[in-house]
């Protein structure tokens, strides 16, 4: 356990520690920042000293998915510039680590001088359970959980960045935490980004399929590595009146538990006005 | 068949309130994926033939000319004819001509989507000849006048009552009595249905998953085997293909053949798997005493070096659809055409324009299921990406969801402004929201919180948390808490 | 017409810029087929071929016996079609007519191209496929093509020596029932069929039915020497 951790910035790390710049993710920022500490926990504890780059915003997926390439390059531009000089760059979710892994080279295809650049950029890109299973091979235990869990694999992490094993390994140090496959566990949940309100009524058919079978591995909770998706299964649950909960598994990596789960009053359980 | 892809919300709404069609796609959403994940667990070089498919299929649309010109001189020299054809138009008239030629008054076919996309059918009826349709699901849905809701299961909306419904009402001579109750009775009638139509044609149309150019045949795949007694039987067989189904040799077509069944059903094989060379041989006992090949463009050749270029790789085979969440929820009418799925989404604006189809490509999570199982490795999602920017590019107006997502892109580049706009209203959301922890309405949000809760803001952002930092203050409070 | 081949050839070519890029892979191709890959399971060897045919023949729910000679098969059509409670009238292709059918007077055999109310198809394999247990055909005056999809039992009738591990070996075969008209070609008998089971449909509700349009029943005989 570190004692003084302090972020000064001037570059290199003089005990040899990998320097990582968090990518926060716009949704973890705004909504939910205990992923965001759970993930700087996390990202210690592996070892590695952590950075905060404030020139970071958003990885510029929802302008990409609509076609906006001027935008989505602009985005693109100042996220590279921001966090280029790590060693590492760690973001707690998938799609945000896809896009900036996997297409942020293709924005810049046509770009001689961008394009280099976004490629050695990408290469240094890993999402959060991937780096500490895969890259830090952290070993260390993780504080225990008493519950029934199950996990949903978010398309992108995925498909984009194969990202299946990793966090089940993570988890599966978790004393008291057991974990439940869905079959159904790689079916998109309906997010989607701006699909989930253009075609909400599709959308909604898909996070209830979703939620079937989160509901038919009997588990109590439900983790996963991208808040999109889990404020989208939360929302649903809640409005369900469903008693399970959704959390990010950084979050219980780190023992946040005590947080309030996704869409949860604090104090827990769904509030007295919503039961339906 | 006329679109209604710009009524695929509409359509989608009403596709999710039939019970029918929800049992029917939850059945084939658990069951297809299954399959298909045993065929390929059996054959240890499955993913080392998706590659092969995929090299021979880039490697045919390189050369299409030639392998088309080589094509037809094989189907020439055997005694066939091949007929060029730009458009829809050509196709149907070229067909009807042949027909025509040989006073055929009833035309068997087996399944052709190139046939639903020429909308053959109705245009003979028109012109006083009789299309059967002989494909089971096919026959149904022609009763029933219904256009097909999955490529190659094409009646899989259907429940046995309705089939039964349908039978009785269009099998004059069935009489009232006879029992209907189970899916076998439903076969034997329409196979005693079928077989005197099979007998009794004058010409069988027939579509093409392949045309070889070494040999100068078709290849057709079937389960049911009435491909085979459509070409068979009448006088004429007619080929409807369209250009972009040649290979070019056989070993090219087995290479195919052996990830085709296994990606759409999980079969190893097709029952049925044909290859038809020309009219019947002088010696021959049976078979057409004419082969026609009608070859129809409607729209391929300008996809070729395009950003949709490697959809032409495409087979028909189904998987996406099997396994896409969206096709999974709304089923394949409601993409208003011939296609559907994510195969769908991307080749109907390329035929029938963006503007009709603008929909399909934005209907979807661009979750990648598709492309991790299509046996020939099309990039579907990306080409989903490049149909949205073009529309990008095209739309004059703008809506509050443009504007919206412009005003993020803004504010996103400006990470000072991006900042202190999100400390602030995220403060005040938070604030208003904290205490129950998800809003049930969100005035500006009622695409989300028609159906969801949407959770509430947890605090400040972590970047102003951070920020009153370093480690020290709210930031440095909230990790030793924890640590404590 | 020739417009619209012109045209189509012509936007073909224009976007495949064939004004600097010759087809000779292309060419090659056709004149040297590459194998491409055949799994392991289309290549067993010899002791393995009939022992793999027969198990995925069966998996298709094919039935499938074995006899030493065609002078057996006669016999061991009448107790197939018996034992199954069948009618007793076949279809047999010319190429088969010479495997002593007097031994079975009860059996009412004709020879030719199937009529529309034949009960059962004889026919004689070219060869079949280990891999997939999939018997091939090709058409001829000894072996109409019909005989093998009208009728609603169809008996399958194949040489050993004629199972070959994959489908390639089968083509290669296949190759040499005519001469190359030229380089790069190939003339096939009007119809080659590869039969791999019943005939099957699962368009109602998905329920999984035997005998579609084609046959019900797929039985084949395996002959050890066919002379």
């Amino acid at each position: 356990m570190q004692e003084d951790i302090s972020q000064g910035d001037h570059g290199g790390d003089a005990g040899g520690r990998p320097r990582v710049g968090l990518f926060v993710t716009c949704l973890v920022d705004l909504m939910r920042p205990s992923v965001g500490f759970a993930t700087v926990e996390l990202l210690e504890r592996a070892g590695c000293r952590v950075e905060v780059p404030e020139a970071q915003t958003c990885c510029g997926q929802p302008a990409f998915n609509s076609g906006d390439d001027a935008d989505t390059a602009a985005i693109a531009k100042n996220t590279i510039a921001a966090l280029e000089g790590f060693d590492y760059v760690v973001a707690p979710s998938g799609s945000c680590a896809g896009m900036l892994k996997m297409h942020y080279p293709e924005v810049f295809a046509d770009d001689p001088d961008w394009h280099p650049r976004a490629t050695a950029f990408a290469a240094k890109v890993h999402e959060l359970t991937a780096f500490l299973a895969d890259v830090m091979s952290l070993q260390d235990t993780p504080p225990a959980f008493e519950t029934t869990a199950t996990y949903h694999d978010s398309c992108s992490g995925l498909r984009e960045l194969g990202i299946k094993a990793a966090p089940r390994r993570l988890l599966g140090r978790v004393a008291g935490l057991t974990l439940n496959e869905g079959e159904e566990a790689e079916t998109c949940c309906g997010f989607g980004g701006l699909f989930c309100v253009k075609y909400s009524d599709i959308s909604t058919g898909m996070v209830d399929a979703k939620l079937d079978d989160l509901e038919k591995t009997g588990a109590d909770m439900v983790l996963g590595g991208d808040l999109g998706c889990l404020m989208n299964i939360a929302g649903r649950l809640r409005r369900r009146g469903s008693a399970m909960e959704a959390r990010h598994v950084a979050e219980v990596l780190a023992g946040y538990t005590d947080v309030p789960a996704i869409a949860q009053p604090p104090g827990g359980g769904p509030a007295n006005e919503d039961a339906s | 068949m006329d679109a209604t892809s710009r009524d695929f919300k509409s359509n989608a709404f009403d596709a999710r309130r039939d019970p029918h069609l929800q049992d029917a796609l939850a059945r084939l959403g658990h069951g297809f994926p299954l399959k298909r994940l045993e065929a390929a667990a059996r054959l240890p070089e499955f993913e080392a033939l998706r590659d092969r498919a995929r090299e021979i299929k880039n490697h045919v649309l390189d050369n299409l000319d030639f392998y088309l010109e080589r094509f037809e001189e094989r189907v020439t020299e055997q005694g066939g004819k091949v007929h060029w054809c730009t458009d829809a138009q050509a196709a149907r008239e070229k067909i009807l001509e042949i027909c025509r030629s040989v006073d055929a008054k009833t035309i068997t076919k087996s399944k052709s989507m190139i046939g639903e996309e020429i909308a053959i059918n109705d245009f003979l009826e028109e012109h006083g000849v009789d299309p059967i349709e002989t494909d089971l699901g096919e026959y149904i849905i022609q009763l029933r006048r219904e256009p097909p809701s999955h490529i190659i299961a094409p009646a899989i909306h259907l429940t046995m009552g309705q089939v039964e419904e349908t039978f009785r009402k269009s099998h004059d001579d069935l009489p009232a009595e006879r029992p209907l109750d189970e899916p076998r009775k439903l076969l034997e009638e329409a196979r005693d249905k079928l077989r005197d139509k099979f007998l009794g044609a004058d010409v069988g149309l027939t579509g093409a998953n392949m045309l070889i150019a070494e040999t100068g045949s078709n290849v057709l795949v079937t389960n049911e085997g009435n491909a085979d007694l459509t070409y068979s039987l009448p006088k004429v067989h007619i080929v409807i293909a369209s250009l972009e189904k040649i290979v070019p040799t056989l070993e090219d077509a087995t290479s195919i053949l052996r990830v085709l069944a296994r990606s759409a059903t999980g079969q190893d094989m097709s029952v049925y798997t044909t290859f038809c060379s020309g009219p019947r041989r002088a010696e021959d006992l049976d078979g057409p005493d004419e082969y026609h090949v009608v070859l129809l463009d409607n729209g391929r050749s300008e996809l070729i070096g395009s950003e949709f270029h490697e959809m032409l790789r495409c087979i028909r085979c189904g998987a996406c659809l099997n396994h896409c969440p969206v096709y999974r929820t709304v089923g394949g009418h409601a993409y208003g055409w011939v296609y559907s799925g994510p195969m769908g989404a991307v080749l109907i604006p390329g035929l029938i324009g963006i503007d009709e189809a603008g929909h399909l490509p934005n209907a979807s999570t661009l979750c990648g299921r598709c492309e991790s199982v299509c046996p020939m490795r099309i990039p579907l999602p990306r080409m989903l990406r490049a149909w949205r920017r073009r529309q990008y590019r095209r739309e004059s107006s703008s809506g509050p969801g443009r504007l919206a997502l412009r005003a993020w892109a803004w504010l996103a580049q400006r990470p000072a402004l991006y900042h202190l706009f999100t400390n602030l209203s995220i403060a005040a959301l938070g604030a208003w929201g904290r205490r129950r922890g998800a809003f049930r309405r969100l005035p500006f949000a009622q695409g989300w919180t028609g159906s969801r809760d949407f959770a509430a803001p947890a605090g400040d952002t972590f970047m102003a948390q951070w920020k009153k930092g370093p480690r020290g203050d709210a930031s440095g409070e909230w990790l030793r808490k924890r640590r404590s | 017409m020739t417009d619209a081949r012109a045209q189509i050839l012509g936007r073909l070519k224009t976007a495949l810029d064939r004004d600097n890029r010759s087809p000779d892979a292309a060419r090659a191709r056709l004149e040297t087929p590459p194998e491409n890959l055949v799994p392991a399971r289309g290549q067993a060897s010899d002791a393995d071929r009939i022992g793999r045919f027969t198990e995925e023949a069966t998996r298709v729910e094919a039935t499938v016996s074995r006899i030493a000679t065609l002078a057996d098969l006669p016999a061991t059509v009448a107790e197939y079609l018996a034992g199954h409670n069948l009618p007793k009238q076949l279809r047999i292709t010319p190429s088969l007519a010479g495997a002593g059918w007097e031994a079975q007077p009860l059996l009412d055999i004709s020879s030719g191209r199937a009529a529309g109310l034949d009960a059962v198809g004889v026919g004689r394999a070219f060869g079949g496929v280990a891999e997939t247990g999939t018997l091939v055909f090709v058409s001829g005056p000894d072996n109409p093509t019909t005989v093998n999809f009208l009728p609603p039992t169809h008996i399958a009738v194949i040489a050993a020596s004629d199972i070959a591990g994959s489908y390639e070996a089968v083509w290669r075969r296949v190759r040499t029932l005519a001469p190359a008209p030229g380089p790069g070609k190939t003339q096939l008998p009007r119809t080659v069929n590869w039969i791999t089971g019943p005939s099957r449909t699962a368009d109602i509700e998905q329920t999984l039915l035997l005998g579609a349009h084609g046959p019900q029943r797929l039985h084949i005989v395996i002959v050890d020497d066919a002379g």
